[in-house]
C-alpha cells in the first residue's frame, strides 16, 4: 500500500483547528513534542474514501514571524516536512484577521486548501461569505465548513485529495508598494542565480524575510554564502534608512501593513454581505461587563479559583485513597509472598512505593486538568490573565502565570506538578521559564502536614496566623524570585500582551476529555520512567549499608532479655528496641551519614542530622520528611496523619526550639522541589540544566534564608 | 485612552516584535478601533477591531495613534 496522504492543519488560535482535528481522528491521535523544543506535537489517522491520511496538528499562530517558537516551528515544519496539501482554517466570523496567516502560506506557495469554519455563526450573524469569488480572487479552493458538527468535512477532504493531485502550486505574488517591490526586484535574481537556500524555500519568500530582517532566515543565509548575505543585508540596510526617512516605519511594518491591504481589497470586491449586523460579541461583551468587572470581577475569579480547588480535591479524593488501598494490598501481599531481605524491602519501598507515589499524582492531576480545560475552552481563563496582567507583569511575568501559581499552590494545598505543567498555555518563553523555575515555591499539599507539624509543636497557639503567613511567605518569596530571575538569568523584554480575548463558548465533552487524558497519560509515560529509577535510588541511600554485624547482634541480645523477663508490657519494650535499631540504621546509612556530613553547614541554621535526613528524603516527596523524622526520632514510621507523638518529641527535644523551627520552616518550603516536580522542570523547560538549576538555586536561597532566621532569632535571644 | 473612545488609527509608530504582534492582530492604519474597557487595575485596556476583543498594555496601547477619536459617539 502505498503511503498515506500527509496533510497539516494550520490557523489561528481559537479557529476551530483542534476542534476539527479532533472530530477526524478522534482518539487515535498521538502528542508528541517537535525536536528541541516544548511545544506540542499533535499527529493522528484517519481515512476518507479508502485513502489513508496522516493529518498533524500545527500551533495555532497569527502569523509565521521567526519571533515565536510555536511560529518557527510552523514554518519549519511546512517547508520542511513538506505536506501535501495544508488546510488553512480560517474563523469565518474575523476573516480579516484569519486571512493575514493565510497570506503568508500563498507567499510561501505552499498547496493550500482553505476550511471556512464557523460559517453558522456567521450566518447566524447574517453574515454571508461568498466563498466562490473568495476562492477565485485568492486562487485557493475554499471550503465551507462547521468543524463543531462535521458538516462540509466531507467536501473538504474531496478537495484535498484533488488538490493533493496537482503537482504545481506557485507561490502568489503580493505587491508591498513600490519601495519594497523594487527592492525585492533587485534581491530576488541574486538569490536565483546564486542558488542561495532556493533547495528549501522559494526565492522572492527568502528575499521578502530578508527585507524583513528576519533573524533565522539571515542566520541561515550567512551560513550558507556569507558573501552574499552580507550583499543582501546591505540592500535590506538601504531600503530600511529609506522607509524611516520617508514613511517613518521599518520595512516589516509596511509589508506587514500591504498584506492587509491586500485582504481588505480582497474583501471588498463583495465576498462579505451584511443582510443584518448582529454583533457576535454582543453575548461575550454582557458577560464579560460583570465578569471583569472592577468589583465583581475579582471576587468572581476567587470563587471560580476556589471552585476549581474544592473540585480537585473534594473529587479526586476517593480515586487517591483507592489507588493508595490498592498499593497497600499489594505491599502486603509481597510482604507475605516474599521471604524477608533486600529484595523484599526494595521492592516494598522502592518499587511499589514509588510508582504508587507517581500513580497517587495521577487523580489530582487529571482532575486539575479538566477544570483547566473548561475554563480554558470556555474562554473564561483568558479573562483571568487579562485581570491580573498588571500584577505579574510587574514581576516580570505575565497574566497567563496566574493559573500554574494557583494549581501549585497559591491557595495552600495545590501540586507543583500539574503547576509546572500548566506552564505550556504560556506563550512567551522567558515568562514561562520564569513562572515554572517559581511555581514550587508553592505551599503544596504535601508540605502542609509537614508545616502543620511543626507548627502545631511549637506555635500552635497561632496556628492559623502561621499558616496564612506561611502562604503569603510563598507568594511574596515567588514573585520577587522571578523579578530576580527576570533581571539576571532570564533578562529580557517582556512579551507583548497581544492575545484574543476569544467569545465565550460552552466547551464540547469531547474536547475537555481528550484535552484531559492527553495531559495525564503525558505525565504518566514522562515521569513513570525515570521516577522508578530514582525512587530505587533513594531506597537504597536510606537502607545501606546497614548496620553492622555486631550492631545487629547487640540489638538482638537487647531483645531476647526483653523476652526473657516476663513482664506484662514487653512488647512495648520490643517496640522501643526495633524503633532504636531503625534510627541506628538510618544514621549508618547513606543517607545518614551524608546527613551527618552536611551538619558542617546546616549547623549554621541550627539543623541537626535527624532534620538533615529527613530533609534528604523529603527529595523524594515532601511529606517523607514526616516519616522521616519519626525514623529519625527513634518512633519507627510514622503516619503524616497522626503525629502527636512526633510533635511531642519535637517539642521536648533540646535541639529544637521555636528559633529552628523557623527555619526549619522557611528550609521546607523554599528548598529542592520534589524530584517528580523536578522531572516536569525537565520535561517543561526542554533540559536537564533548568532542572538542576531549580534544585541549587532553591536549595541555596532556602538555606541563606534559614541560616539568616537562625542566627538573628539567636542573636536576639528568641531560642 | 479611555473606555467608549473610538478612533480610526493613523499609525502603529513601533518596529521590531510588539509592531509585528499589533499589525498581525488587525492594528493597521485606516482600521476603526474602540476602547471597550479595561482591567480591574486599570492596565490592559480592552480594545474592539474587526468584531474581536484585543487587550492591550497601556504602554503598548501608546503606539496606537488615532485621528479622528470621539468619546461615546461625540466628538
Amino acid at each position: 500500500m502505498s503511503d498515506p496522504l500527509h496533510i497539516t492543519l494550520a490557523g489561528n488560535p481559537n479557529s476551530g483547528k483542534t476542534t476539527l482535528f479532533n472530530h477526524l481522528t478522534g482518539a487515535r491521535q498521538h502528542v508528541g513534542n517537535y525536536p528541541g523544543v516544548t511545544v506540542d506535537k499533535k499527529e493522528g489517522f484517519f481515512t476518507h474514501k479508502n485513502n489513508k491520511i496522516r493529518i498533524i496538528d500545527l500551533p495555532g499562530t497569527y502569523s509565521l514571524t521567526a519571533y515565536s517558537v510555536e511560529e518557527l516551528v510552523a514554518r519549519d515544519y511546512l517547508v520542511n516536512e513538506q505536506p501535501d496539501v495544508v488546510v488553512d482554517i480560517v474563523d469565518a466570523s474575523n476573516l480579516e484577521r484569519n486571512l493575514y496567516l493565510t497570506c503568508q502560506f500563498l507567499e510561501l506557495g505552499v498547496p493550500l486548501v482553505i476550511a471556512l469554519n464557523m460559517v453558522d455563526v456567521a450566518e447566524k450573524r447574517g453574515i454571508s461569505i461568498n466563498t466562490e469569488k473568495l476562492s477565485k480572487l485568492l486562487g485557493v479552493p475554499v471550503i465551507p465548513i462547521v468543524a463543531r458538527t462535521g458538516q462540509g468535512v466531507d467536501a473538504l477532504f474531496d478537495t484535498v485529495l484533488a488538490v493533493s493531485r496537482e503537482s504545481e502550486h506557485p507561490p502568489t505574488l503580493l505587491r508591498y508598494g513600490s519601495d519594497i517591490d523594487q527592492a525585492l526586484s533587485e534581491v530576488v535574481p541574486l538569490i536565483e542565480q546564486n542558488n542561495l537556500l532556493t533547495s528549501t524555500y522559494p526565492a522572492r519568500w527568502t528575499g521578502l524575510k530578508i527585507l524583513e530582517n528576519d533573524e533565522q532566515i539571515l542566520d541561515k543565509a550567512m551560513l550558507a554564502d556569507s558573501t552574499l548575505a552580507q550583499q543582501l543585508l546591505n540592500r535590506s540596510e538601504t531600503l530600511t534608512h529609506h522607509l524611516q526617512s520617508t514613511v517613518d516605519a521599518y520595512p516589516e511594518a509596511v509589508i506587514a501593513d500591504h498584506r492587509y491591504g491586500f485582504i481588505k481589497s480582497i474583501l471588498r470586491q463583495g465576498v462579505v454581505t451584511r443582510t443584518f449586523d448582529v454583533d457576535r460579541l454582543y453575548t461575550s461583551d454582557k458577560i464579560d461587563k460583570v465578569v471583569t468587572n472592577r468589583v465583581l470581577g475579582p471576587l468572581i475569579m476567587a470563587a471560580i479559583l476556589f471552585g476549581l480547588y474544592s473540585f480537585t480535591f473534594t473529587y479526586s479524593t476517593f480515586l487517591v485513597d483507592w489507588l493508595s488501598s490498592f498499593f497497600e494490598i499489594i505491599s502486603s501481599s509481597v510482604d507475605t509472598m516474599l521471604p524477608d531481605g533486600p529484595i523484599k524491602s526494595m521492592i516494598i519501598s522502592g518499587v511499589i512505593d514509588g510508582v504508587g507515589g507517581v500513580l497517587g499524582f495521577v487523580p489530582i492531576i487529571m482532575f486539575m486538568f479538566f477544570g483547566i480545560a473548561v475554563l480554558e475552552d470556555s474562554g473564561y481563563l483568558a479573562r483571568v490573565a487579562f485581570m491580573m496582567d498588571r500584577i505579574f507583569h510587574f514581576f516580570g511575568l505575565h497574566g497567563s502565570s496566574v493559573m500554574p501559581f494557583i494549581v501549585s499552590g497559591g491557595i495552600a494545598g495545590g501540586c507543583a506538578v500539574p503547576g509546572v505543567m500548566a506552564t505550556r498555555t504560556l506563550r512567551s518563553p522567558k515568562e514561562r521559564m520564569a513562572t515554572l523555575l517559581t511555581v514550587p515555591f508553592m505551599n503544596c499539599g504535601a508540605k502542609l502536614p509537614v508545616l502543620t507539624l511543626i507548627i502545631g509543636a511549637f506555635f500552635s497557639s497561632h496556628q492559623a496566623r502561621y499558616m496564612f503567613l506561611a502562604t503569603v511567605a510563598a507568594w511574596l518569596v515567588a514573585l520577587l524570585t522571578a523579578k530576580f530571575l527576570r533581571m539576571t538569568v532570564l533578562k529580557g523584554e517582556s512579551t507583548p500582551f497581544v492575545m484574543e480575548l476569544p467569545p465565550y463558548r460552552f466547551p464540547t465533552v469531547r474536547g475537555l476529555l481528550i484535552h484531559t487524558w492527553e495531559r495525564t497519560w503525558q505525565y504518566i509515560k514522562k515521569a513513570g520512567t525515570v521516577i522508578l529509577g530514582i525512587s530505587i535510588l533513594l531506597w537504597a541511600m536510606m537502607t545501606y549499608p546497614g548496620l553492622p554485624a555486631d550492631k545487629t547482634a547487640e540489638f538482638d541480645t537487647m531483645r531476647q532479655e526483653v523476652a526473657a523477663c516476663q513482664s506484662a508490657d514487653n512488647s512495648v519494650e520490643l517496640l522501643k528496641i526495633d524503633g532504636l535499631e531503625a534510627e541506628a540504621g538510618l544514621q549508618n546509612s547513606i543517607a545518614g551519614r551524608i546527613g551527618i556530613a552536611l551538619e558542617l553547614v546546616s549547623r549554621y541554621a541550627g539543623f541537626d542530622w535527624r532534620t538533615n535526613i529527613a530533609l534528604v528524603g523529603g527529595f523524594a516527596a515532601k511529606e517523607v520528611i514526616v516519616s522521616t523524622l519519626g525514623t529519625a526520632y527513634s518512633l519507627g514510621e510514622v503516619d503524616p496523619e497522626k503525629t502527636t507523638s512526633l510533635t511531642d518529641r519535637l517539642a521536648k527535644d533540646p535541639h529544637w526550639n521555636p528559633v529552628v523551627a523557623l527555619a526549619v520552616l522557611a528550609f521546607i518550603m523554599f528548598y529542592a522541589p520534589c524530584f517528580v516536580t523536578v522531572i516536569a522542570i525537565a520535561n517543561e523547560a526542554g533540559s536537564w540544566k533548568w532542572a538542576f538549576f531549580s534544585m541549587g538555586f532553591n536549595t541555596l536561597f532556602a538555606l541563606c534564608m534559614s541560616v539568616a532566621i537562625y542566627q538573628i532569632g539567636t542573636l536576639l535571644g528568641l531560642g | 485612552m479611555q473606555t467608549g473612545q473610538s478612533g480610526t488609527i493613523s499609525s502603529i509608530n513601533i518596529g521590531g516584535n510588539l509592531g509585528l504582534r499589533l499589525r498581525e492582530m488587525g492594528l493597521v492604519p485606516s482600521t476603526e478601533i474602540t476602547v471597550t474597557g479595561h482591567a480591574p487595575l486599570h492596565d490592559p485596556i480592552k480594545l474592539r477591531n474587526n468584531d474581536q476583543t484585543l487587550p492591550l498594555r497601556n504602554n503598548e496601547a501608546d503606539h496606537v495613534e488615532l485621528t479622528a477619536a470621539t468619546i461615546g459617539g461625540k466628538r
